[in-house]
């Protein structure tokens, strides 16, 4: 069995396959079809300051090789994350537990940080300043190095352990945002966010979406996300994390060798549940087909 | 699950019957609970289709789906062949509540269109609980009724048709078995199109009958992972895969 273990800032995965935050729910969604300590970790989905009803009906769209979401950040907050969800998850799983974390101001990113900061088994949190899905829902801060830069820093003030930060494509250059970030202490970043897309049912005449616009995921971004990993992986010394339409194991070391320390899996879990761990089994069955016995001989091979 | 034998009632309907490749029991399911379908070898379609349980027969270890051609994801499982394996994920969702036991009113089973199918394994459960469920189908024409031979083994069928080629002309609001002359119904359960479930369910509030409804958001995952099936409701918005597809209406913001 090859060695799969990587680090992410002061984490130590067991393993580079993660799942992608808003598409796993709490882990305990998918507890009938795999063993969730199979993974190197898990990030639960998009949790803000205070309760959000998230935006209405109707949220999704397939589309060719993929869909358009737009949930809207619906969560309970991090208080009820903390007081109703943690315990359990503590309590049950050895993986990483990582919560992405999402705000309106840079002061409810830094407030929700420092609640979670105090979470003994909380060794890290993925900042989302790339929601396309909601007027403040970050976005705005993930587009400019200037909104980048002014939450990381606030938010590295406030939380010690491991900062990533999930970035948007939807800029012109996301190497910049990238760069930024690590500047003000990001221990790493996570990319592609989805893709600001649209739809119209024709004969309706109408948005397929309440909102008009939505985020787009699955197979349909996956060159458009290799390539930003692989840019920003030559652009940056912290780690890397990869998704963006990721299916299976194939799909997972396309990003490993274009640069990617460690995978997130999203939209696949809506399709098979089992993703996450068949894509886990299939890196080490590579590993051993190609004579590696470290995933960080494939790590930016290319 | 492999495809024992697909029934293709007519252009736009298909009974698919399903038992589980490997040999193994199937497991149980409730009256209103669905299964996530994988569309077999599309390459235009994405995601799972969400399918009602039409009805489960123990006598041969078979599922029963009825599928409407909907796009183009139904329109690939209706042309399912015999000995096909797909992969479904099941059961999933809540279920229809039973009716408290002494009751003494009727218990009418309200079906529209392809919302027929999950009425089907709740009258037989309802009758072999001793209960004596009356089914209220509508179609927009006789070739749309579905299952109706199905149906008459378990109870009472009342039909109505947009046009009137079969049982009474009207919408199943329309229909006399639904009138207030008909005789006290305790308890209403229905699935269909939104807009004839917002009717029924504004007669049963008017009436005070307790009424139950299947909602046929649209879904991705089917696990409560995803978020996109929500329905607003006295809680705020919950998703339908899992907090349903069943509801009471008096926890739903459906308004007259």
């Amino acid at each position: 069995m090859a060695r799969l273990s990587v680090n992410i800032g002061n984490l130590s995965l067991k393993n580079p396959v993660l799942t992608a935050s808003g598409t796993f729910g709490y882990g305990e969604e998918f507890s009938d079809f795999i063993d969730l300590n199979r993974l190197g970790g898990f990030i639960v989905k998009g949790t803000t300051l205070n309760h959000r009803e998230g935006n209405p009906y109707p949220r999704m769209a397939e589309t060719p090789s993929g869909m358009l979401n737009a949930v809207g950040l619906q969560n309970k907050g991090v208080d009820y994350f903390i007081e109703n969800i943690y315990p359990r998850l503590a309590a049950a799983y050895d993986s990483e537990i990582i919560v992405n974390v999402s705000g309106a101001s840079v002061e409810d990113y830094v407030e929700v940080a420092r609640r979670l900061s105090d979470l003994d088994r909380i060794n890290a949190i993925e900042v989302n300043i790339s929601c396309p899905n909601v007027k403040q829902g970050g976005m705005a801060f993930g587009t400019t190095t200037e909104g980048a830069s002014q939450v990381t820093r606030a938010v590295r003030e406030a939380f010690g352990k491991t900062l990533i930060v999930k970035l948007s494509p939807n800029v012109t250059s996301i190497v910049d945002i990238a760069k930024a970030v690590e500047a003000e202490g990001a221990d790493s970043v996570s990319l592609i966010n989805t893709m600001l897309g649209m739809a119209i049912d024709v004969e309706r005449q109408r948005p397929m979406l309440s909102t008009i616009t939505g985020g787009l995921s699955g197979p349909a971004v996956r060159p458009v996300a290799v390539r930003m990993v692989w840019q920003v992986a030559h652009a940056v010394s912290i780690p890397v994390i990869g998704l963006g339409g990721i299916m299976n194991g194939r799909d997972a070391l396309e990003f490993i060798l274009a640069g990617a320390t460690a995978v997130q899996v999203g939209t696949a879990n809506f399709i098979n549940p089992c993703a996450t761990v068949e894509i886990v089994e299939y890196i080490d069955d590579y590993c051993q087909r190609h004579g590696v016995d470290d995933i960080h001989q494939l790590i930016g091979l290319i | 699950m492999r495809v024992v034998e697909n029934r293709h009632i007519h252009a736009l309907y298909s009974l698919l019957r399903l038992t589980p490749a490997d040999g193994s029991k199937l497991p149980e399911m409730l009256p209103g609970q669905f299964v996530q379908v994988e569309i077999p070898d599309s390459s235009s379609t994405f995601l799972r289709r969400p399918i009602s349980i039409n009805f489960v027969d123990t006598t041969d270890n078979t599922l029963w789906l009825l599928i409407r051609n909907a796009g183009k994801g139904t329109a690939r499982l209706i042309e399912s062949p015999e000995g096909l394996i797909i992969n479904l994920i099941l059961p999933l969702g809540n279920s229809f509540s039973m009716p408290e036991q002494g009751q003494t009113g009727r218990l009418l089973l309200i079906g529209g269109g392809v919302g027929v199918a999950p009425m089907l394994q709740l009258g037989k459960v309802l009758k072999l609980a001793g209960f004596s469920p009356e089914f209220l189908l509508g179609a927009r024409s006789k070739t749309d009724l579905l299952e109706v031979d199905m149906f008459e083994e378990t109870g009472v069928v009342h039909i109505s048709t947009d046009d009137g080629s079969f049982g009474e002309k009207g919408l199943v609001t329309q229909h006399s078995a639904l009138a207030d002359s008909s005789g006290i119904i305790s308890k209403i359960y229905c699935c269909g199109p939104a807009p004839m479930m917002k009717a029924v369910a504004s007669i049963a509030r008017k009436r005070s009958i307790d009424c139950e409804v299947s909602l046929e958001n649209m879904m991705a995952c089917g696990l409560g992972a995803c978020l996109c099936c929500v329905e607003n409701t006295v809680k705020g918005n919950v998703c339908v895969c899992t907090e349903g597809p069943v509801f009471n209406i008096n926890q739903l913001t459906w308004h007259d």
